[in-house]
This record gives C-alpha cells, sequence and structure tokens, in this order.
C-alpha cells in the first residue's frame, strides 16, 4: 500500500509542481522583505499564464512566451507599486484588487480569443546527461529529468539568498522593510526599492503563471491557477522570509499535491477534502513557529512617509 | 584618521530658514552658522524647532525659504544622499539602525564604496556584491583611532543603547562626514559614557571638524562646547560665546523667564507602606539576570530615588511593577493586595501609575491623535465614555486641551497625530496622562528624559506635589542630579541588587558615585 504511493513518480511530480510555488513565492519573498504585501499574486499569474500561452499559440517560441508572460507580470507589479508606494493605498485592499483584476482579466482574454480551453507543446524535460540514468531511489527520475524551467526555479533559490545576503542591492531590501527611515537617512531611497522589488515579484509571478501554462500542463483554461498564487503569498510567512524556508515550503506543498493525485490514481478512498484541507492548516501551523523571525519585515503594509 | 586627510570643511551658513507645518511655523527665519573646529550648542524647550533646522540642514526636509551655503557655495540638497555626498552627517535623536543587520551591514547601508581600481570588473563588483571584509577593516582601524569599541559583528538589537551610539558616530566617521549633528546624543548616555562620547567629540573638532550640537542638559553644553545659539518658538533668540554662559542665563534665554533649579521641600510626612518588593528575581530581555534578590518599601508620602548607572536592573525593576515583567521569585505588594504577576490592567486599576522609560516604544500609539493617546488608559471610564460605551468627545476634548495647557505641551491642536509632535512634547503628553488618574503609587522611569528645562520645572513640581498628597512615589533615574533634588530615601541599584541605601540628609555624593559603580558593595550587609 505504503509503496504504491510513495513512488519515484511521486517524489519526481513534487519537484515538478513546486516550479510554479517557487517562482511566485520567491517574487514575492522580495516584495515582502522590502514592506510590500501583494496579495495580487494569484492575478498576476493567472494573467501571466495567458500571456504566454498565448504567445506560443499564436505560433511564437516558449522563450517568447516566457518573455511575455514576465512583462506583463512586470508591468502588473509596477502598477502595485504605484498604488501602494505612490498613492499609499491600503496594500491588503489594493492586492485583492489587484487579484480580481487579473481573474476577471485573464477571463476575459481567454473567452475572447480561446474560447474553449486548448493545449500546447510545451517545454520538453531535459535528461541531464549522466545524472538522468542513476537507478538508485530512483535519483535520476526525480531531480534530473524535468524542463528547464523547474531548474531554473530551483537555481533562483541560491541566487536569491546570495542577492538578499551579499549584495547592497539585497541589503536596502533588508533596510528598507524594517526600517525604511534608517534606510533615508542613508541615501536610500525606500520608493526605488520598493518599485523594483514589486516589479520583480510581479515579473516572477507572470513566470510562475507561465511555469504551469506552456511548461507543466501545456494547457489553458479558466482559473488556471485555482488559488496557488495566495498560497505563495503564505509561503512567504512559512519560509520566514528566507530562500530557503520558501524552498521548503514550496517542496512541502508540492509534495501534498503530489500525494493527492496519486492517491487518485490508485484509487485509494480517502475524503479529497482532507488534502485540500492540510495547505491551510499546515500555513497556520508554520506562522505560529515563524512569527518571532528576526527577518521579518516589521514594516510591512506600512507606507513609508519622511515627513515634508 | 583625520590627521593625515586635509579636511575640506571651512564653515556653514544657513540663512533665513523658514518651515512651515501644517498649524506650526518650525522654524521663522532662523540664521545659524558654524566654523570649522568648533562646537556649537543649539538649545531651546521642546518644539523650539532644533530638530526641524537640522533635518533641513542634512537634507530630510526642504525649507519653504531660507539658503544654506556650505564653504561658501549653496547646498541644494534634495535628499541625504546630497548632503552625505558633501561631507555633512547626522546623528539623530532616535537612532537610525537597522535592528536585525549588524554593525557592519549597517554601515555598508547605503554606502558607495570606491572600486579597488578602475577597470570595468572592480567596478561592476565593487556597486553588485557587498565587500563586508573591506568595510570591517576600515571601520576597525576608526574604532580604535577613536576609542570607539564595539563588536562589528553584532546585530544591532543586541547593543546598548551606548554601543548603539558609537555604531551611528562611527558610521559618520566612516562616511568622512566634517560637519556632524548630534541630535541629543546624551540624553540616553549613562555618565560615564557621555564622558567618553566628549572626549571623542573634542577630539574630532580639534580635526578641523565642526560639530552641531543639542541637548537640554546645560551643564554639558557648558562643558563641551564653544557657542551656543538658542532657539525660542522657531525663532531664534540669540547666540553667545559659552565661556560667557552660565545655567541661568541660558535658562532665562530658552524659556523667556528665570527658571528655578532648587526647590524649597518640607521634611516628608511618611505614612504606611505603600508598595513593597520581597527579594524579587526577573530575567533581562537578553536572558541574563535582571534583578537578583531586590527588597525594598515604599510608604506613602514620600519619594524613593533609584540611582544607578543605566542597565543595572532598573527597567526590570520597574516592568515587574507594572506587570510588564515576569517576577521568576519573589513577591509584590502594593496596597495590601499581592501583584506578583498580576495582569498590568489590574495593577493600574488598584491604582498604580507607570511612566516607562521608552515612551515612544511603551508609552503611546504613534498613528493616533493627541487626544486619543490621552485617554489611552481611561477611554472605558464613565468619565470619557457613557456607559462605557460611547466616546464623551467634549470631555475628551476639554481634558486633554487642559493638560496641554498645563503641561506647556506644544502641538496645534488636539486631533494632530502625535508622532509629529516634537520628541519632548510627546513625553509630556504620557507624563500628563499618567498622572492624571490621581493614582496612589507613582512609578516614574526617566520622567525627565528628553524634556526642556521649563518642563522639567513643572514636572519636579508634580511629582513634589503629589509626595505631600500623600502619595508614595518611585522615582528611577539615571540622572543622579534629579535623584538627589526630588528624593527623600535614595537606593542605589547595581547588578540587579540595592547595593546602598541613603537618606537625604546623609547623602555623600563621592559615595553614592563608588555605590553606582559597584564597588562599595561590602557596606550593604
Ligand atoms: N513632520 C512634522 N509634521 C508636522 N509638524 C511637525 C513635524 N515635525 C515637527 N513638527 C512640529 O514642529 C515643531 C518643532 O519640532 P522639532 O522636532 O524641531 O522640535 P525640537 O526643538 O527638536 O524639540 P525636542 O527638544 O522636543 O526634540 C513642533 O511643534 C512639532 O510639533
Ligand atoms: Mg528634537
Amino acid at each position: 500500500m505504503l509503496d504504491e504511493i510513495f513512488t519515484a513518480s511521486v517524489f519526481a511530480a513534487t519537484i515538478r509542481l513546486a516550479t510554479p510555488y517557487l517562482f511566485a513565492a520567491l517574487g514575492e519573498m522580495y516584495a515582502q522583505r522590502s514592506g510590500l504585501l501583494n496579495l495580487g499574486v494569484d492575478g498576476i499569474m493567472l494573467v501571466g499564464s495567458f500571456a504566454g500561452f498565448y504567445q506560443v499559440y499564436q505560433g511564437g517560441s516558449l522563450l517568447e512566451g516566457v518573455i511575455a508572460a514576465m512583462f506583463v507580470g512586470a508591468l502588473m507589479g509596477l502598477a502595485m507599486a504605484f498604488i501602494s508606494v505612490t498613492l499609499k493605498a491600503e496594500q491588503g485592499i489594493s492586492g485583492i484588487g489587484l487579484y480580481l483584476f487579473g481573474l476577471g482579466m485573464s477571463e476575459l482574454l481567454f473567452q475572447s480569443l480561446l474560447g474553449t480551453p486548448r493545449t500546447v507543446s510545451g517545454f520538453p524535460d531535459i535528461y541531464i546527461p549522466g545524472l538522468s540514468d542513476i537507478q538508485f531511489l530512483g535519483i535520476g527520475q526525480i531531480f534530473f529529468q524535468h524542463n528547464l524551467l523547474v531548474y531554473v526555479a530551483f537555481a533562483l533559490v541560491p541566487i536569491s539568498a546570495f542577492i538578499l545576503n551579499k549584495t547592497p542591492f539585497g541589503l536596502n531590501i533588508r533596510a528598507v522593510g524594517q526600517m525604511p527611515a534608517a534606510a533615508d537617512a542613508m541615501g536610500v531611497s525606500v520608493s526605488r526599492v520598493r518599485y523594483i522589488t514589486s516589479t520583480i515579484g510581479g515579473a516572477m509571478a507572470g513566470l510562475a503563471g507561465a511555469s504551469l501554462s506552456i511548461a507543466l500542463i501545456g494547457a489553458y483554461q479558466q482559473n488556471l491557477t485555482s488559488g496557488m498564487g495566495f498560497i505563495a503569498v503564505a509561503l512567504v510567512y512559512f519560509g520566514a522570509w528566507r530562500p530557503y524556508g520558501v524552498m521548503a515550503g514550496a517542496l512541502l506543498f508540492s509534495f501534498v499535491n503530489a500525494l493527492q493525485l496519486q492517491i487518485n490514481v490508485i484509487g485509494f478512498d480517502i475524503p479529497t477534502e482532507f488534502t485540500v484541507m492540510a495547505p491551510p492548516i499546515i500555513t497556520i501551523l508554520a506562522l505560529v513557529i515563524t512569527s518571532k523571525s528576526k527577518e521579518k519585515p516589521t514594516e510591512l503594509t506600512k507606507p513609508f512617509e519622511r515627513g515634508t | 584618521m583625520g590627521q593625515g586627510m586635509a579636511l575640506q570643511f571651512k564653515h556653514l551658513h544657513m540663512n533665513g530658514i523658514v518651515k512651515q507645518f501644517p498649524g506650526v511655523l518650525a522654524c521663522d527665519h532662523v540664521d545659524f552658522d558654524v566654523q570649522a573646529g568648533e562646537i556649537h550648542a543649539l538649545l531651546g524647550e521642546n518644539g523650539a524647532g532644533k530638530s526641524t533646522l537640522m533635518k533641513i540642514l542634512y537634507g530630510l526636509y526642504r525649507h519653504d525659504e531660507g539658503e544654506i551655503l556650505l564653504n561658501d557655495e549653496p547646498l541644494n540638497a534634495s535628499s541625504p544622499t546630497d548632503t552625505i555626498a558633501r561631507g555633512v552627517g547626522m546623528i539623530h535623536q532616535h537612532f537610525m539602525l537597522v535592528p536585525s543587520l549588524t554593525v557592519v551591514e549597517n554601515i555598508a547601508l547605503g554606502l558607495r564604496e570606491e572600486p579597488a581600481d578602475a577597470s570595468f570588473i572592480s567596478r561592476l563588483r565593487s556597486r553588485s556584491v557587498l565587500d563586508l571584509g573591506r568595510i570591517r577593516k576600515k571601520l576597525v582601524e576608526l574604532s580604535e583611532t577613536y576609542n570607539l569599541r564595539v563588536n562589528p559583528d553584532s546585530p544591532i538589537w543586541q547593543l546598548s543603547v551606548g554601543e548603539q551610539q558609537r555604531v551611528e558616530i562611527l558610521r559618520a566617521l566612516y562616511k568622512g562626514s566634517e560637519l556632524l549633528i548630534l541630535d541629543e546624543p546624551t540624553a540616553v548616555l549613562t555618565p560615564q559614557e557621555v564622558d567618553d562620547l566628549f572626549l571623542i567629540l573634542r577630539q574630532m573638532a580639534d580635526d578641523g571638524r565642526g560639530l552641531i550640537f543639542i541637548s537640554h542638559k546645560l551643564h554639558e553644553v557648558i562643558n563641551l562646547t564653544h557657542r551656543i545659539t538658542v532657539l525660542r518658538d522657531g525663532c531664534r533668540v540669540g547666540s553667545i560665546a559659552t565661556q560667557d554662559a552660565t545655567k541661568e542665563i541660558l535658562a532665562e534665554m530658552m524659556v523667556g523667564r528665570p527658571v528655578v533649579f532648587q526647590y524649597d521641600q518640607d521634611a516628608a510626612k511618611r505614612g504606611p507602606v505603600r508598595l513593597s518588593m520581597q527579594n524579587v528575581e526577573s530575567v533581562s530581555d537578553r536572558g541574563t539576570p535582571g534583578l537578583s534578590g531586590v527588597s525594598m518599601e515604599v510608604h506613602a508620602g514620600e519619594i524613593v530615588g533609584v540611582a544607578g548607572v543605566s542597565g543595572n536592573g532598573q527597567k526590570e525593576l520597574a516592568e515587574v511593577i507594572a506587570g510588564l515583567r515576569v517576577a521568576t521569585a519573589g513577591s509584590v505588594t502594593a496596597l495590601d493586595k499581592d501583584i506578583t504577576n498580576a495582569e498590568p490592567a489590574k495593577i493600574k486599576s488598584l491604582g498604580i501609575s507607570y511612566i516607562p522609560e521608552e515612551r515612544m516604544v511603551d508609552g503611546i500609539i504613534k498613528d493616533f491623535s493627541v487626544a486619543e493617546n490621552y485617554i489611552l488608559r481611561d477611554c472605558t471610564t464613565q468619565h470619557y465614555a457613557a456607559n462605557g460605551l460611547f466616546m464623551r468627545f467634549n470631555k475628551i476634548k476639554d481634558a486633554c486641551e487642559e493638560a496641554i495647557r498645563a503641561y506647556a505641551i506644544k502641538t496645534p491642536h488636539t486631533s494632530t497625530k502625535i508622532k509629529s509632535l516634537s520628541g519632548g512634547n510627546i513625553q509630556k503628553l504620557v507624563l500628563a496622562r499618567e498622572l492624571s488618574s490621581d493614582p496612589q503609587i507613582i512609578i516614574a522611569s526617566q520622567p525627565t528624559r528628553g524634556v526642556d528645562i521649563g518642563a522639567i520645572e513643572y514636572i519636579h513640581h508634580r511629582l513634589l506635589e503629589e509626595r505631600d498628597n500623600g502619595k508614595a512615589i518611585l522615582l528611577i533615574s539615571e540622572d543622579l542630579d534629579e535623584v538627589l533634588l526630588l528624593a527623600d530615601r535614595i537606593l542605589v541599584i547595581y547588578e540587579g541588587q540595592f547595593v546602598g541605601e541613603v537618606d537625604r540628609d546623609d547623602v555623600v555624593i563621592e559615595e553614592i558615585g563608588k555605590m553606582m559603580a559597584g564597588s562599595a558593595q561590602h557596606e550593604m550587609a
């Protein structure tokens, strides 16, 4: 029974399914570390996944699809920055607004341009020579037989850790998220940093959408993300605002997803409600644990004002 | 450092500076200048416009009128980036350090490091990778030159305020500040730390830097500076050479009337015990022992002063009584009731007022208005809310305006957000609130820190008045002069224990000084 559930293909699916979470949550992490909470990630993912899909569906290359998705994502991230940094609007509300916009927009575009769910042939799996045939514990199948975006997503984890901890830009982000007045007094532009992180977050959410529509699934249908973007936001908390923590969270959730699929496949009878309930419960538990994190951007959701 | 480098700074002139805030003219045609090698004091009551003038100079605020000339060239700064580049540095009234970052990281923040050489690669490297090792090395050199000891790899939240101050100074030196603004740098330092700071500041002036020094402590100003400029209500009252200044002259310039520095007080009429502690122990924020077996009593009608160097358990003492910190052993009794580890709300309702040390954090809600902050603790009482439900806005406004008058709090309106008040005025409001409820016991932690002399006089009078009305007062202050002035009985605290008790009439200052430094512990037992 158990060996039917915990197969190499379940673990391979875990790795694969972590991709959209990783892109979206790592991007959101930049925004949150600088003090911006973007709840609209899911909306950006939807528009991004459509843009990427449509580009490829129209005969564009996969790379053009990725660029299209990241471009519209970046634009939406920029809009979020304008609303919450320049106009200083309440971030919780503007994020939800952005989500609803993305949901409606992707729906509208889908109805008028596609009509019914369509498919494309997405990113092919790349077998890493030498490593992909390792039989031992199924390592080859689990880690080295994935499409390009999977490798990119995991590569972004150490890259993000480097950017945050070892570059002046990362230092600015951390300072702006915890004590914008101090950053400001040292000549760091708080708005500029937040605009940049919000745009990066948007572009990565767009890429997360594309990783669904033109890599993982190779198809587009309504509400393709079904709330993954919200889980990505929670994953940032789950990971205590650290790239590796975010990765651990993404893997945990994608593992639950993969199990869910597998359990359905082998026709084992447990109520699906349980697997649907798992993510929020895990998140709440994680929030209790991480609420004391020293990395926490204490100025999250607070607009910065210098006085006049 | 400085000796080798030729400094650029010659002089700074601010002419006719005007700054209007909504409802407040913070600077009204102010002239101000600093010369190389000079330490120039800026004095004035709370809300006189000192910080505002300095924030204009540093590029944080934009002035409405007037000009700023640095070495005869206009300083048209739109942000601190421009002024930092011209060699201006500022140490703010409230420290500008990011708590989770280390000392080195805080110094690296916003820093434009010179690339090692002119090649494209090293230019790119210096912009894209943090060279903390290099910064660290330079930092260690600097801290040796100026004898500013601090561990470069500690995160800020682990440092004491004195150490944080050193980080601020190191950062200014690191950035090559030649004109340094210090906004109340001594408000939170111990006497020893103040002496150390003054040594450094004098050395910096001797190197040819210009220093602007803001403080409410007149003896410091007289002791350290060369020239003094006084502001009142946004206007410049005048400047005098420090050698011609006395406390009395300065106080009168600031307040506009003579100020009394010594009070006549009757002998305390001691009543029954109101507050007592038995062998209380607690743990500090850093996990070290905060209080190790503290016992004491405060009677009705007396002021008991706790003297000591900061960080010897004063904060823990006050917090344990107020119910904000757990007592791990022992008991606290107030008004014959056991209040050991009781809820803060219950302790307050018994008639115990607490004026916290960190008023900016524990005393107010920044985004609330002045009136809302004023009624914070009593907002459900019948007086301010009908049946505890509906706010009586007129009553609230009247009470708040009354307090504003009594304590001379400078605010345009009761509905102004409290965060736009000057530092000292925020403190006055907290004090007004805590004394307004007619408490039986008052715990006052550093009640006059950062408050101007006019207000200090008023606060002292209020505390003495409360004493004469039979209240029990515990005054915790790192300002020994204040304790000596007000307390009927002085307890000296050292490393979480009381190491001595002195009656008002038997005070020998040197003895108390020794006990504060921990060298007279044997005398207790
Ligand atoms: N950002 C702001 N918005 C509105 N009003 C302000 C602002 N900053 C300062 N003020 C007002 O300007 C006046 C001068 O304030 P400032 O902080 O310069 O006083 P200060 O002399 O430094 O006093 P303190 O000794 O209490 O620090 C005060 O009345 C204050 O309420
Ligand atoms: Mg000030």
